[in-house]
């Protein structure tokens, strides 16, 4: 019984090494190298293929209506009619953009996205670089994207392009620094910056409940302060000023089409997949059941169960919220992520040093939440927002 | 609460997710063209031509009085009134449309021409599945293509054709209650002036017998 | 001169216009928004200089949906202009006929019945609710809500557009008012989808402002942005919502009482900040108002004919002199101007249309704000290119 569940969980592991066995021995290295790239280069893309449908139908119901009902069952086939639309498209370059910037800023982006797949423990053994500096690697690489962003903006030399790089860039750097302060509670929990060595920390079990860092006040907030941050870097509504549709159509990139326009939209699902994974790596203990009897699914299945989650999260915030506009996106970033994350890591630095589990809740979450309520207030009442009544004439 | 709008917001949106699948009021999509919203009475789309009767020539309601031709506002009309007549409904001999064009990408269903109209003669149909791909003619639309009966009329217009066939029927008998009338108005005229000259000849004859 | 030429002198002055000087030397960001654009609710373009983020001129421009409606009002007759009046605001074409008729029937001292006179009142009092609502709908889509208040206010204008259909015949080109009353009677069983209709739109409004009403994003988003004061709104002739948002107590159906409305007890909310949370806000607020008018006529409604039975269709010729005819149509003060000669055609037509007046103020609301704020003014003002160019 156990055996079988363990076969299940370490299936590809196994296959790889089953195969890696039949390979002449210089060539193993390579070879292993390339079978777990590869993996990851199928599965991701086809994550995002079934994202966008999903996506549209999930928008659709939300809005009292089908999503895309008609190409294949129930829509499925729709990202197939896309990926031919897209590539049989003309790839119109404006005659005064810099061709060779202009051609790269897709391929940067997608390459940046792919490279942060690197160290993210998808499941038990599965890795496909086990770094000992995994996280730093992935917030590191992950900033490539900004410079992608700002070169599809730029090349494109044209005015609505402009606008959405710059506001692009001022987005990202702004909120790289709360998504980083916040993922900085899990390492000093797990006490190691390798991801594969958080997922262990949060691996354990009291009784049936798990120990994701998420289960913690500072953990919660943190998941919160991550998951915002994270929506802010991947453009995604209600951040998505830069690709602002209803008033600067594309923004950075308004003057792609095709095939470049697909790779723009495959990158930015792709950084939207992966800061969501490193979140589960962080707080949601990674490719862990959530209940100590589940643990014969295979952990692979519980990582998707949880990206899909997550996916749903984000469509279901798009349906519903509307757009930041950038002052008020970077107020949010400078005056109130990034305090709450300072004090974030000091509650976890409080939860270590006190032992009794019902004083440390209490003190953790009174340092989370008093200030949180009182920054908030603040900065509402400098704003001068109210609900208002208003007086009716006869 | 901080974040409580936003957490509303959420829940409507969630209700409206799951309500679609179990309630019909949040998923008001119809499928078209396999299924179809049942058609509301009222609704007017393009103009035809009404006839009684099996044949469209003949018992074609229109006279060519060119009054729907002068109303219509942009003009869409094109009428040519014929050289003969040919008798109407009620026997009268009457000038039929030689020639009845409407232009359907000029057309802007006002429905001023139905109005206008003194003899019942042009309808709204509610035919608007009417694309062609021949653009310089395939919209103009002949007296045969706007020719319909008045079984087609009942069909899309129930109430209204209801009551423009009982007003026509009240036309009908008051014209034949007036021809009745003139016929027997006339027949007593007939029968005095038959009297009164029946009566002038005796008294000329009596006259004369007298002298 | 070629007609080249001439165009590119035209864009020439355009252009100086919009290119400012700047007193640090430096060049500002002219941006053209539109004539496509997602947001500029038809055929509108603006030109925006900015400095960065902020705009520091604007200059609309517009035209593209010019159709030479008063022109052919002079070759059409009175009624034959009526079905173009449709597509003069064309969300609200019912106001739109009613406006035109009360000029024709200033103009020709006609009367209307009493029941034309309810049946004028409801349903221009649906158009007005259907307006609002998918005039909300359509500021949050331009926020980025990605579209869902949006077909939610649809959803609901379905219902009202298919008792327009049953009553009219059309869902919006309804050409339905006729000088002296309505063209059509109310066919059996609509009163009754009407009050279902308006008994179910409180409880969407409810679900509504729940969306939207203290949605932090949404109040930083409207608050405090494009403020129209109340001077420049009496200055600048802004009337309607808009006006009235800015503390202008201005409703013309309190004012001028036409119709039947002093028959009805209704309130006109007031705004006193003059921003677009308040525009929206006026809406919302009025739409309440508007399903309580609606509840009243049709309880009171009485029968009768429908239309004045002295007027013709045919050979209408008014007296010669002039007549202004205005309603509180959804956007604003919706006025008709007619000089008649004694003819059939009118000599002189003019709209007033309250979208293009409304629209004058989008400078002065929008110096100073950032580029994302312009969109959600201009959606605030509540423009139709239909009315703004005729």
């Amino acid at each position: 019984m156990i055996d079988a569940a363990q076969t299940a969980d370490q299936i590809f592991v196994l296959a790889k090494q089953w195969v890696l066995g039949y390979s002449p021995a210089a060539l193993r290295p390579l070879l292993s190298a390339v079978l777990s790239v590869v993996p990851v280069l199928i599965a991701f893309p086809l994550l995002f293929a079934i994202t966008t449908v999903l996506e549209r139908k999930g928008l659709g119901r939300i809005q009292n209506r089908y999503g895309p009902n008609r190409a294949g069952p129930f829509g499925f086939f729709q990202p197939i009619a896309d990926g031919i639309k897209s590539l049989t498209k003309e790839d119109i370059i404006p005659s005064s953009a810099d061709h060779a910037v202009h051609l790269l800023a897709p391929v940067v982006l997608v390459v940046a996205a792919f490279l942060t797949y690197a160290v993210l423990p998808i499941g038990r053994g599965m890795v496909i670089a086990n770094l000992n500096a995994g996280v730093l690697f992935f917030f590191a690489v992950g900033t490539l994207v900004e410079l992608a962003v700002f070169m599809a903006g730029w090349s494109s030399h044209s005015k609505y392009s402009l606008l959405g790089a710059m506001r692009a860039v001022a987005q990202m750097i702004s909120y790289e620094i709360p998504l980083v302060l916040a993922s900085v509670v899990a390492i000093m929990a797990a006490g190691s910056l390798s991801p594969v060595g958080i997922v262990a920390a949060q691996a354990g079990y009291s009784g049936i409940l798990p120990h994701w860092f998420v289960f913690t006040p500072w953990g919660f907030a943190g998941f919160i302060l991550f998951l915002v941050a994270a929506t802010a870097e991947s453009n995604r509504s209600p951040f998505d000023l830069p690709e602002g549709e209803s008033e600067i159509i594309a923004g950075y990139y308004i003057e792609y089409s095709g095939f470049k326009f697909a790779l723009f939209f495959l990158g930015e699902y792709l950084g939207m997949f992966a800061s969501s994974a490193m979140a589960i790596t962080l707080f949601l203990g990674g490719w862990s059941a959530p209940l100590s009897f589940l643990t014969w699914v295979p952990s692979y299945v519980w990582f998707f169960l949880k990206l899909l989650a997550m996916i749903a999260g984000f469509i279901w915030i798009r349906g519903t919220l509307p757009r930041l506009r950038m002052d008020q996106l970077m107020g949010l970033a400078w005056k109130f992520m990034l305090p709450m994350a300072l004090l974030n890591i000091v509650a976890a630095a409080v939860w270590k040093f006190i032992p009794s589990p019902p004083v440390r809740w209490a003190v953790c979450a009174a340092i989370l939440i008093f200030p949180c309520v009182v920054l908030s207030r603040g900065l509402r009442r400098a704003k001068k927002l109210q609900v208002r009544s208003y007086q009716f004439a006869e | 609460m901080v974040g409580e709008g936003i957490l509303k917001g959420l829940a409507e949106t969630a209700r409206n997710f799951f309500g679609s699948y179990v309630d019909g009021e949040r998923l008001t999509t119809v499928q078209f063209p396999e299924q179809r919203l049942a058609p509301i009475e009222a609704t007017r789309d393009f103009p035809f031509l009404v006839y009684d009767g099996e044949d469209w020539h003949a018992g074609m309601r229109c006279v060519a009085c060119q009054i729907c031709e002068k109303e219509c506002p942009p003009k869409c009309i094109y009428i040519e009134k014929s050289a003969d007549k040919k008798p109407d409904a009620m026997g009268k001999a009457q000038f039929y449309p030689a020639k009845f064009d409407i232009d359907i990408s000029v057309c802007m269903s006002c429905q001023i021409c139905v109005e206008v109209c003194p003899f019942e003669a042009i309808k709204m149909d509610t035919e608007f599945e009417l694309s062609t791909d021949d653009r310089f003619g395939g919209l103009l639309l002949h007296k045969d293509k706007l020719a319909k009966s008045n079984e087609h009329y009942h069909r899309i217009h129930p109430t209204e054709a209801a009551a423009v066939d009982a007003g026509l029927a009240a036309e009908r008998m008051a014209a034949e209650a007036r021809t009745k009338a003139a016929a027997e108005a006339k027949a007593a005229a007939d029968t005095k002036a038959a009297e009164a000259k029946t009566a002038a000849a005796s008294m000329q004859a009596s006259g004369g017998g007298t002298q | 001169m070629s007609a080249a030429s001439v165009a590119g002198e035209v864009m020439e002055e355009l252009d100086a216009a919009v290119r400012p000087a700047d007193d640090f030397g430096e060049q500002l960001l002219e941006v053209s928004m539109g004539p496509q654009h997602p947001s500029t609710h038809g055929v509108f373009r603006m030109n925006v200089a900015l400095d960065g983020e902020r705009v520091m001129k604007l200059k609309p421009v517009f035209g593209y949906l010019h159709r030479n409606h008063e022109k052919i009002a002079e070759q059409e007759t009175y009624l034959g202009s009526m079905p173009y009046t449709d597509r003069l605001d064309y969300f609200c074409s019912i106001t739109n006929n009613w406006a035109y008729a009360l000029a024709v029937e200033k103009l020709a001292g006609i009367t209307v019945p009493e029941r034309a006179e309810y049946l004028r009142v409801i349903t221009g009092e649906l158009t007005r609710l259907q307006n609002h609502a998918c005039l909300i709908g359509f500021l949050l889509q331009d926020m980025g809500a990605s579209g869902t208040p949006l077909m939610y206010a649809f959803r609901e204008r379905e219902k009202i557009l298919d008792l327009f259909e049953a009553l009219t015949g059309a869902r919006m080109m309804c050409n339905y008012m006729r000088f002296g009353g309505c063209r059509v009677d109310l066919p059996a069983g609509w009163l009754e989808q009407a009050r279902g209709v308006v008994a179910g739109f409180p409880k969407f409004l409810d679900e509504f402002e729940q969306l939207l009403q203290s949605n932090e994003i949404l109040m930083e988003r409207t608050q405090g942005v494009g403020v129209l004061s109340k001077e420049l709104a009496i200055n600048a002739a802004v009337s309607g919502p808009m006006a009235r948002a800015s503390g202008v107590n201005y409703d013309l159906r309190k004012v001028d009482r036409y119709g039947i409305y002093d028959r009805f007890a209704f309130r006109v909310p007031l705004g006193a900040h003059g921003d677009v949370y308040d525009r929206y806000m006026i809406r919302v607020l009025e739409m309440r108002e508007s399903v309580k008018i609606l509840e009243q006529a049709m309880k009171e409604i009485p029968g009768g004919p429908i239309v004045d039975p002295k007027t013709k269709i045919r050979g209408f010729r008014p007296k010669p002199g002039e007549a202004y005819g205005r309603i509180e149509a959804p956007k604003g003060e919706l006025g008709f101007y007619l000089v008649s000669d004694g003819s059939a055609n009118p000599y002189r037509y003019r709209v007033r249309p309250p979208s293009l007046i409304n629209l004058t103020v989008l400078e002065d609301m929008c110096l100073g704000r950032n580029v994302a704020d312009v969109v959600i003014i201009l959606g605030s003002v509540d423009i139709v290119l239909g009315e703004v160019d005729r």
